[in-house]
């Protein structure tokens, strides 16, 4: 388990300095200098090479790649050119919005994914496993976005239940701010759950089959007490990956669901940042997201491998 | 034919006819501004009703099917040209370094979320449609690489494989005369689904401002425009959004029914 750990670890590592080469040059490829674009058309020239001297702009490339990597890895991720503050400040103020609206809807997806996927796999072929399989068919197909429109409507517009947006703060107490968060949660984390009860269904229907459930049927336990005993732990390793995985694109669907609630988290920083071509920002938002993923996949395989030991010995 | 296919088809086609028609014809120009005619209900002659510059909407959700349907096609058609063959050189290979570097090229493109990418290019280039394609299209790549790469390593052990490499063939000719049709069903599946996603992320993107931009009508940009005038004109977002949801749920029904269909096994145990 240390080796394939160490493995693991060495090919994260890897993929982050990969990805931030990536990144960078991509970053480097936009045209314009952030000086001049801050100063403005009518600044001197003079004034544009000592704002460049004091942005760290005027040094090659390469050691600029090296000072963007180095202070990341100790928690700087530099100045932002337009609000002049440091960026990885403005990142902690939006990550209390943004990570608490992805867990909040991974919790959602998770409560309703579960039962519907159980209820579906231990009626298979039924009304019932129509019902649910039918309704994550929609699921699948509605946007986050246009639901989040839609609960707006319903729920903000028409019946009065929550605010149609903006965010009450952490500062008005818990409660006030997870009813901001709720509507944006449940549009995140909807479309996601259909996805989780088809794979939790399926997981459910492949363990149904194994020797070891007519085993636990050939001793007399029910179909209904061999999936709760024995089939739900079992079909518990493809659906943990699932939503292992999940979590990183509800960190970036929150991006979109964010401008529908207008609520202050990294989705909105990074398109402000991008009408204001504040490319520090830009830089740092996607390097944390692209960040997140590579994170989450590393700790899916680790976990993954500490349950099923046959997956050590593959690699 | 199965129903979730046939269902599926029927949902598909309309959208595509819808698409294929504006072409040659639309109720109303949809560029037209009717300033009197604006905000109105769903009616005889405005049958989806009208936008706040009183354009009709339901000539704008035909034009905008061309957009949605040219950024997904797009979008597959560009993880199709270059997955396949990576997917193909990883299976031929596989296990070397080659198939390495593809897979863990791969990993490394899955980190980049299509909104991430969309986020990276439009910070350098602007928004726009194309900005869309490439996106979609690069997130595409590795899902094609990874589906071909599963389907060729299986058909790489089979006698009829060997009895080519007996006769002398080289992997790469094994791998587009005889693997490549071989996955091709594999592939037809995973296009649907693709197709459907790429539905969803272009209108995803355009509805953020990285996508389609104006004159070009698009579903997630008429989204955009809608969303400060839910309460006066709920008929502005419920159009397009019901609009992107029958296209996806059709991709969708259509990859599922094609997956059964194609499928000799799922066919046996459904008869």
């Amino acid at each position: 388990m240390v080796r394939y750990s160490l493995k693991r670890l060495l090919s994260l590592i890897l993929s982050l300095a990969i990805a931030s080469v990536v990144i960078f040059c991509v970053i480097e490829v936009a045209p314009g200098d952030p000086a001049s674009f801050m100063l403005g058309i009518n600044a001197q020239p003079d004034t544009v090479a000592a704002l460049r001297a004091e942005l760290g702009l005027d040094v090659p490339k390469w050691l600029r790649y090296l000072h963007w990597v180095g202070g990341m890895l100790q928690g700087d991720f530099g100045t932002s050119y337009t609000y002049h503050t440091p960026v990885s400040g403005m990142i902690a103020d939006r990550l209390w919005v943004s990570l608490p609206l992805a867990l909040y809807a991974l919790a959602f997806s998770t409560l309703i994914a579960f039962p519907a996927g159980i209820y579906a796999a231990a009626r298979r072929g039924k009304a019932g496993d129509m019902a649910v399989m039918g309704a994550t068919q929609l699921g699948v197909a509605i946007p986050n976005f246009w639901f989040a429109m839609v609960m707006v409507l319903i729920f903000a517009i028409n019946l009065r239940w929550f605010s149609a947006g903006g965010f009450a703060g952490w500062d008005k107490g818990f409660f006030a701010a997870m009813k901001s968060l709720t509507l944006p949660a449940i549009s995140l984390g909807l479309p996601q759950a259909a996805i989780l009860a088809r794979v939790m269904r399926s997981a459910l229907l492949d363990i149904l089959g194994e020797d070891f459930m007519r085993t636990a049927r050939a001793k007399g336990l029910t179909r209904r007490q061999a999936l709760w005993r024995h089939g739900l732990r079992n079909a518990m390793i493809p659906v943990l990956t699932i939503i292992g995985l999940q979590f990183a694109f509800l960190m970036a669907g929150a991006i979109i669901i964010e401008n529908v609630f207008y609520l202050p988290g990294l989705g909105r920083m990074v398109f402000q940042a991008i009408s204001s071509r504040d490319l520090i920002v830009v830089e740092s938002v996607v390097m944390l997201l692209v960040f997140a993923v590579i994170l989450v996949n590393f700790l899916v395989d680790l976990a993954y491998a500490a349950v099923d030991p046959r997956l050590r010995s593959r690699t | 034919m199965n129903r979730n296919l046939l269902i599926g088809a029927v949902l598909s086609s309309i959208v595509v006819l819808a698409a294929l028609v504006s072409f040659v014809w639309t109720p109303f120009d949809y560029t037209a501004m009717n300033i009197p005619d604006k905000l109105q209900s769903p009616n005889a002659v405005h049958w989806f009703g009208t936008d706040h510059f009183g354009r009709d909407i339901f000539s704008m959700i035909m034009v905008g099917a061309r957009t949605s349907i040219a950024v997904a096609l797009v979008a597959v058609g560009i993880g199709m040209a270059l997955g396949i063959p990576l997917g193909l050189a990883a299976a031929a290979r596989k296990g070397s370094w080659v198939d390495e570097v593809i897979m863990r090229g791969n990993d490394l493109v899955f980190a980049f979320p299509s909104l991430v990418i969309a986020i990276l290019i439009t910070a350098v280039f602007g928004a726009g449609a194309v900005n869309a394609i490439i996106a979609i299209g690069i997130f595409n790549i590795p899902v094609f690489a990874r589906i071909t790469r599963g389907g060729a390593l299986s058909l790489w052990e089979r006698e009829f494989i060997m009895a080519a490499r007996v006769a002398g063939k080289s992997a790469s000719r094994i791998s587009f005369e005889h693997i490549l049709p071989n996955v091709m069903n594999l592939l037809i599946v995973q296009g649907t689904i693709q197709f459907s996603l790429g539905i969803l992320a272009e209108a995803g993107l355009s509805y953020i401002g990285l996508g389609a931009q104006p004159p070009t009508p698009s579903w997630g940009r008429m989204l955009a425009d809608a969303q400060t005038m839910v309460s006066l004109a709920p008929h502005l977002a419920l159009v397009p959004g019901i609009a992107i949801v029958l296209t996806v749920l059709g991709l969708n029904l259509m990859g599922d029914g094609l997956r059964d269909h194609l499928d000799p096994r799922l066919r046996v145990a459904r008869t």
